[in-house]
C-alpha cells in the first residue's frame, strides 16, 4: 500500500466525534452478535460439561430426552450389569437408575416454569463429582428429603433450605443445596429415585447412568445393549447426550441473533457509508493533490477502504470488549428439548471473538467500499479545483 | 540559461462541453520550454493558463496535439504510465499549498517519495534535506495548521523539489500570500531556477511574480497571444 496505514488512522482521530459515533453503531451491532454467539456457546458448554467424558447413558430407543424415556425395571437391570461398567471400592456397578420428571414451579419473579425434578440413585454422587453439596445435608435414602441446585434456589420461590413443597401427592423437605458449577444439574431438583416414582406413580426408571471401566469399552457395551432385541434401549456417552440436547436451542439462538444482527448490520453499513462519504467530500482536494503526485486511483481506494477497515476494526474492538462483560451474567431460559429451566452463562471463545470481529471488518469494508471507489474515481483538476 | 527544448507543444486542442455545447479553451497552442527556463503564463481569467499547465502536468488530457517531454509524447500514456511519469518528473505547487492536514511538514515533504524503491531511512533524510533547503528543519514535527501560509507554501515547495523532477509547475504560487511571504517564495523558486536548473512553469496575475521569470506567455481565449517576452532579463 503505496499511502500508509498513519494517514487513514490520523485522518479518524481528526474526525474524532464522527468517528466514535460511527464505530459506536458497529460496535452495537456487534455486541449483540457477540452476545448472541457467546449465549449460544454457552448453553453447549454447559450442557456438554454436564455430561462426563466415561459416563454413558441408557435410554429407551428413540426417546430423545430423559424425560421421554423409560426404563422398566428389568430392562434397566440388564444395563447396569455389564462388564464393561467399572465398580466401585465395594465391588457394586457404578451405574444409577435415575426418573426424571418436570414439576412446575413458581419463579422469583412470579412466573412460573418447569423444573426437572431428578430421582436418584446411591451412585449417583459419585457419577457426577461436579456436584457438590455446599448447604445442609445430603437426603436420607427412602426419605421425602431433597436437595437442589444453586440456580434453583437463586431463581425459584419457595425452595430454601428447610422449606417444604408439595408434588406428587406428598410433602417434600429441601435439606441441602449443590452446586454444579456450569452445568445442567445446577438447575435441577434431586431427591430419592423409589419414592420419587411411587410419588409419581412411575413404574419405570427413565435412564440409567453408568461410568465406563474404561473409555474403549462403549462400543462393545453400545452394540451388546443395542443389538439385544428385548431391550429396545439406545445408548449414548453421556457429553453426546447433552451436547444433543443443546443443538436446537443453541442454533435457534443462533439462527435468531444472526438475523437480528443481520438487518441492524445493514443500519451500520449505512452509517459507515455515510461517514466515508462525508470523508471523501471533505478530502476532494486532498485526494486531487494525492493524485497529482503521482498516487494511482488504486492507492486512493486502498487509502480509504483501509480507513473503513479501521473503523470497522474499532466497532468490533468495542463491541467484543463490551460483550466479554456478559461473561459475568447467568442467562436462564426453557430448554425447548427437555422443556426444563436451565441456566447457562455467556461464553466468549477466540472464535467468536474472531468471528464478530471479522463481522465488523466485513461492515466497514462493505459500508467504505462504495466512497472509496468514488474518490478513486475523482477527475484531478475537478478534485483540486474543488478546494 | 536553456540547452535545447525540454518540452515541444504541438498544435493543443481541447474544449470543455457544457450544455451540449464544446467551448474551445486551448485552440492550436505550439511553443518550445527550453531545460531550466523560468517561464510565466498570464492571462486573464477564463483564458486556458491553468488548462495548459494542467496538460503540460500531465493531470489533464488534450483533445488533440502533443506534448512531448524529453522525447516522449506524454498524451499518448495511459493513466496508469502518466501517473508515473508525474511521480517522477513533476513537482506542484498550488496557490492554497495543498499540503495534507493530518501529515506533519516532514511527512507531507516525504509523500511523493512513497512512490520510489527509497527505504524509510532514505526517505526521511531526503526529506529533511529538502525542508532544510527552504529553511524550516526547526519545523519539520509541525502540522499544516500550525505553519504560517508563506511556510506552508515552502513546504509544498520542498515536496515539489524533494524527488529531483525536471519540472516545476507551479499555480499562482504566490496568490495567497501576503507580500513579504510571496517575495520569500519567487527568491526560492528563482533559486531553485538558478542553482538546481529546474524547468518551471508558473501561471500567475501577479506582474511581481512574472517579472522573475525568463520568459513570459500570454494566453487569450485559448491561443498565445504573442511571442515570448523577457522580462527582468
Amino acid at each position: 500500500m503505496a499511502i500508509p496505514l498513519s494517514y487513514s488512522w490520523r485522518n479518524l482521530l481528526t474526525r474524532r466525534v464522527t468517528t466514535v459515533l460511527t464505530a459506536g453503531g458497529m460496535a452495537l451491532v456487534v455486541f449483540v452478535f457477540t452476545a448472541t454467539l457467546m449465549l449460544a456457546e454457552g448453553l453447549r458448554q454447559t450442557l456438554v460439561s454436564t455430561g462426563s467424558p466415561d459416563n454413558v447413558v441408557v435410554l429407551r430407543k428413540s426417546s430423545e430426552t430423559e424425560v421421554q424415556s423409560t426404563l422398566d425395571r428389568q430392562v434397566s437391570n440388564i444395563a447396569a450389569t455389564q462388564p464393561e461398567l467399572a465398580t466401585d471400592s465395594q465391588g457394586r456397578t457404578m451405574a444409577a437408575r435415575e426418573v426424571v420428571v418436570l414439576f412446575v414451579l413458581p419463579k422469583r419473579t412470579g412466573e412460573k416454569s418447569n423444573v426437572v425434578i431428578r430421582g436418584v440413585g446411591e451412585t449417583s454422587l459419585e457419577l457426577r463429582p461436579q456436584v457438590r453439596l455446599i448447604e445442609g445435608r445430603m437426603p436420607a435414602p427412602g426419605s421425602t428429603e431433597i436437595m437442589v441446585g444453586q440456580s434453583v434456589l437463586t431463581k425459584f420461590a419457595g425452595v430454601g433450605l428447610g422449606q417444604t413443597m408439595r408434588f406428587g401427592q406428598r410433602l417434600w423437605t429441601v435439606v441441602g443445596v449443590f452446586d454444579a458449577g456450569r452445568t445442567g444439574f445446577s438447575s435441577e431438583i434431586w431427591g430419592d429415585a423409589e419414592q420419587l416414582m411411587q410419588a409419581f406413580r412411575r413404574q419405570a426408571f427413565s435412564v440409567v447412568v453408568a461410568k465406563l471401566r474404561d473409555p474403549d469399552g462403549f462400543e462393545p457395551y453400545k452394540a451388546r445393549i443395542e443389538g439385544d432385541p428385548r431391550l429396545q434401549a439406545e445408548v449414548k456417552r453421556e457429553r453426546q447426550y447433552y451436547e444433543d440436547q443443546s443443538k436446537a436451542l443453541s442454533r435457534f439462538l443462533k439462527v435468531l441473533g444472526v438475523s437480528l444482527t443481520g438487518i441492524f448490520s445493514v443500519g451500520a453499513m449505512l452509517g459507515a457509508s455515510i461517514t466515508m462519504y462525508s470523508s471523501v467530500a471533505t478530502r476532494t482536494a486532498e485526494i486531487g493533490t494525492l493524485r497529482a503526485l503521482g498516487f494511482r486511483r488504486r492507492d486512493i481506494l486502498l487509502a480509504f477502504l483501509a480507513e473503513a477497515l479501521l473503523l470497522g476494526a474499532l466497532g468490533g474492538a468495542a463491541g467484543v470488549a463490551a460483550s466479554s462483560l456478559l461473561g459475568f451474567l447467568t442467562f436462564s431460559t426453557t430448554n425447548f428439548q427437555t422443556f426444563s429451566e436451565l441456566a447457562f452463562g455467556f461464553t466468549l471463545t477466540g472464535e467468536i471473538a474472531a468471528t464478530s470481529v471479522g463481522f465488523a471488518l466485513f461492515m466497514g469494508v462493505v459500508g467504505g467500499f462504495l466512497p472509496a471507489l468514488r474518490a478513486s474515481r475523482l477527475v484531478i483538476v475537478e478534485a483540486l479545483r474543488s478546494g | 540559461m536553456s540547452s535545447g527544448p525540454l518540452i515541444e507543444i504541438r498544435r493543443l486542442y481541447k474544449s470543455y462541453t457544457r450544455g451540449g455545447q464544446a467551448i474551445p479553451v486551448l485552440t492550436d497552442v505550439s511553443f518550445e520550454i527550453g531545460r531550466g527556463e523560468f517561464l510565466a503564463l498570464m492571462g486573464p481569467s477564463g483564458s486556458g493558463k491553468s488548462t495548459l499547465l494542467n496538460c503540460l502536468a500531465g493531470i489533464d488530457r488534450v483533445d488533440s496535439g502533443e506534448i512531448v517531454v524529453n522525447g516522449q509524447d506524454i498524451t499518448l500514456l495511459d493513466e496508469t504510465d502518466l501517473a508515473r511519469w508525474r511521480s517522477r518528473s513533476v513537482g506542484f505547487i498550488f496557490q492554497f499549498y495543498n499540503l495534507i492536514p493530518v501529515l506533519t511538514a516532514l511527512e507531507n515533504v516525504e509523500l511523493p517519495l512513497l512512490l520510489t524503491g527509497l527505504t524509510r531511512r532514505e526517505r526521511r533524510e531526503h526529506a529533511a534535506a529538502a525542508l532544510a533547503a527552504v529553511g524550516l528543519s526547526d519545523r519539520s514535527d509541525h502540522y499544516p495548521a500550525q505553519l504560517s501560509g508563506g511556510q506552508q507554501q515552502r513546504v509544498a515547495i520542498a515536496r515539489a523539489v524533494v524527488t529531483d523532477p525536471d519540472i516545476l509547475v507551479a499555480d499562482e504560487p504566490t496568490g495567497d500570500l501576503d507580500r513579504t511571504s510571496a517575495e520569500e517564495i519567487l527568491t526560492l523558486m528563482n533559486r531553485l531556477n538558478q542553482e538546481l536548473e529546474k524547468t518551471i512553469i508558473m501561471v500567475t496575475h501577479d506582474p511581481r511574480a512574472a517579472q522573475e521569470a525568463h520568459v513570459l506567455r500570454h494566453l487569450d481565449k485559448g491561443e498565445l497571444s504573442r511571442a515570448a517576452d523577457t522580462p527582468g532579463r
